[in-house]
């Protein structure tokens, strides 16, 4: 399926499902959800709501963990990380646009673990595609695409979200 | 000017060295702004440290005495996670730049990639930038009588945090003008920010030789000055010219110049008193105004590193080739 034909409010219902299904089955109760600036926070903030959360989102700026600052530097605009609970002991519930080589998320991680010790972290994206660059899988994923060589997928929004696939 | 701005930038346009105010451009003082802005969640964190700087090293020169400024910048190289190394060297008066460029070429040697020079010199940071080879960025922390614009940033990131917009305020700065850095680096600053009203209250010895030209208003009477001013600015009065002619005494300038709950009303409700700090109490300030609810001369210290932060990991980003602004995948 290629991303014009994705309908996003189908794939967030099914991420949605698939995370309730995850936590029912691991007896979590009351998960944090951070997302990933600034598609993660979008696919997040409706997460959040379909799910019912009764902890607040925070949101995560890897900016400053990126493994390729040497190479395209750090942009002015970016907004600071928020988290408004101590993640130490909890149960994360982390959130992505899209996940693709998987350095994002580790990234994410180092700069989780720098706030405290979360009990957990699983990893729910709207969409992944291939093109791995580390060993990192998503937990609950909306769509898997197919892209061809040199095509991008990115999420616009906030309102209303649309996935667009641009040539490089 | 000219010759400033093709020190401090790199052909393309991104900060290389970080020697003064004057010459750079407003949307570059807004990016060390929003950049400082982004740093300032990093003290959430339990461990307060981002890798941004990991394997670089930064080398805190100081030809001159300083704490807070020393700190404060060896706090933020630590918390992007640079190496620090702090030198301490007391200025000969013979032979100066003889001595500065070979200080130069051993930290050189070393593979030291930032400079951080505070100096008793007007014009040394600029000397060592052009001196220095080109992969090492020099940040002034203060030359001379000339300027200390990473003090003059965190003021404006201080101002921008109470004040919200800088256009329709009212600024006074106030005491000794004359000898004072840190009072330049500021003028420059609030009105490349486009901040309307500076004003600069002091008496005619403190002031500089042609304060005109620096686009201000100028007071002799606090009590005038202040008069619905948002923001005052204090600054230190420094003892040592208290010997020279050209000052009354400590109490007759406190009588005239020192900032007073009483004095502080004429400005408007809602003032934020600041002070670069070491603070003389009794002397340009009264400890009920440093300490009261209008003062936030802690929180321009804890800026101070957020701020830092951003000047250093900018000046380090110029060095790299592709260096594009930060898409992700």
């Amino acid at each position: 399926m290629s991303a014009q034909e994705l309908d996003i409010n189908q794939t967030l219902d099914h991420v949605a499902q698939s995370l309730k299904a995850i936590l029912e089955s691991r007896n979590i109760q009351d998960p944090i959800m951070i997302g990933i600036h600034t598609g993660g926070v979008w696919v997040a903030q409706q997460l959040h709501q379909r799910l019912n959360l009764n902890e607040p989102l925070g949101t995560l700026n890897i900016s400053f963990y990126r493994d390729d600052f040497t190479r395209i530097g750090i942009h002015p605009q970016v907004q600071p990380s928020t988290l408004p609970l101590s993640v130490d002991g909890r149960h994360i519930i982390l959130v992505d646009d899209v996940l693709y080589t998987g350095r994002t998320i580790r990234a994410a991680f180092n700069e989780l673990f720098d706030y405290g010790r979360p009990a957990s972290i699983m990893l729910a994206v709207l969409v992944e595609r291939d093109g791995r660059e580390l060993p990192i899988q998503a937990d609950a994923v909306g769509q898997h695409v197919s892209l061809k060589a040199g095509e991008q997928i990115k999420l616009q929004g906030p309102e209303p979200l649309t996935l667009t696939t641009t040539q490089a | 000017m000219k010759k400033k701005n093709r020190l401090q930038l790199d052909d393309n346009g991104k900060l290389k060295h970080f020697l003064t105010i004057e010459g750079l451009n407003r949307q570059l003082l807004i990016d060390i702004l929003d950049t400082a802005e982004s740093f300032t969640g990093v003290t959430e964190q339990t461990i307060k440290k981002v890798p941004l700087l990991r394997g670089k090293t930064i080398v805190n020169l100081f030809f001159e005495a300083s704490t807070r400024t020393r700190t404060t910048f060896e706090l933020a190289a630590k918390r992007l996670s640079a190496d620090v190394l702090n030198i301490n060297i007391q200025a000969s008066a013979t032979a100066k730049g003889e001595t500065l460029l070979d200080t130069l070429r051993n930290l050189e040697a070393m593979h030291c990639d930032m400079f951080v020079v505070r100096h008793a010199n007007s014009g040394a940071a600029h000397f060592i930038a052009q001196h220095a080879a080109p992969h090492i960025s020099v940040i002034n922390a203060g030359d001379g009588q000339h300027a200390h614009p990473t003090q003059a940033m965190l003021d404006m990131f201080t101002i921008r945090r109470v004040k919200g917009e800088f256009h329709k305020l009212n600024v006074a700065i106030v005491g000794d003008v004359r000898h004072s850095r840190v009072a330049r680096s500021q003028i420059h600053a609030l009105s490349m920010l486009g901040v309307e009203d500076v004003r600069i209250i002091a008496p005619k010895t403190l002031l500089p030789s042609e304060p005109e030209a620096f686009g201000v208003h100028v007071y002799h009477d606090l009590r005038e000055g202040l008069r619905d001013v948002d923001v005052v600015i204090m600054l230190r009065l420094q003892k040592e010219r208290m010997s020279g002619a050209s000052l009354p005494s400590e109490h007759e300038y406190f009588q005239r110049y020192g900032l007073t709950e009483e004095k502080l009303a004429l400005a408007k409700p809602d003032v934020t008193v600041m002070h670069p700090g070491p603070i003389n109490r009794g002397v340009e300030i009264d400890s009920v105004v440093a300490d009261g609810p209008r003062s936030v001369i802690l929180q321009q210290v804890s800026h101070g590193i957020a701020v830092r932060m951003a000047v250093m990991s900018m000046a380090m980003q110029s060095h790299l080739p592709e260096a594009t602004g930060g898409r992700r995948e």
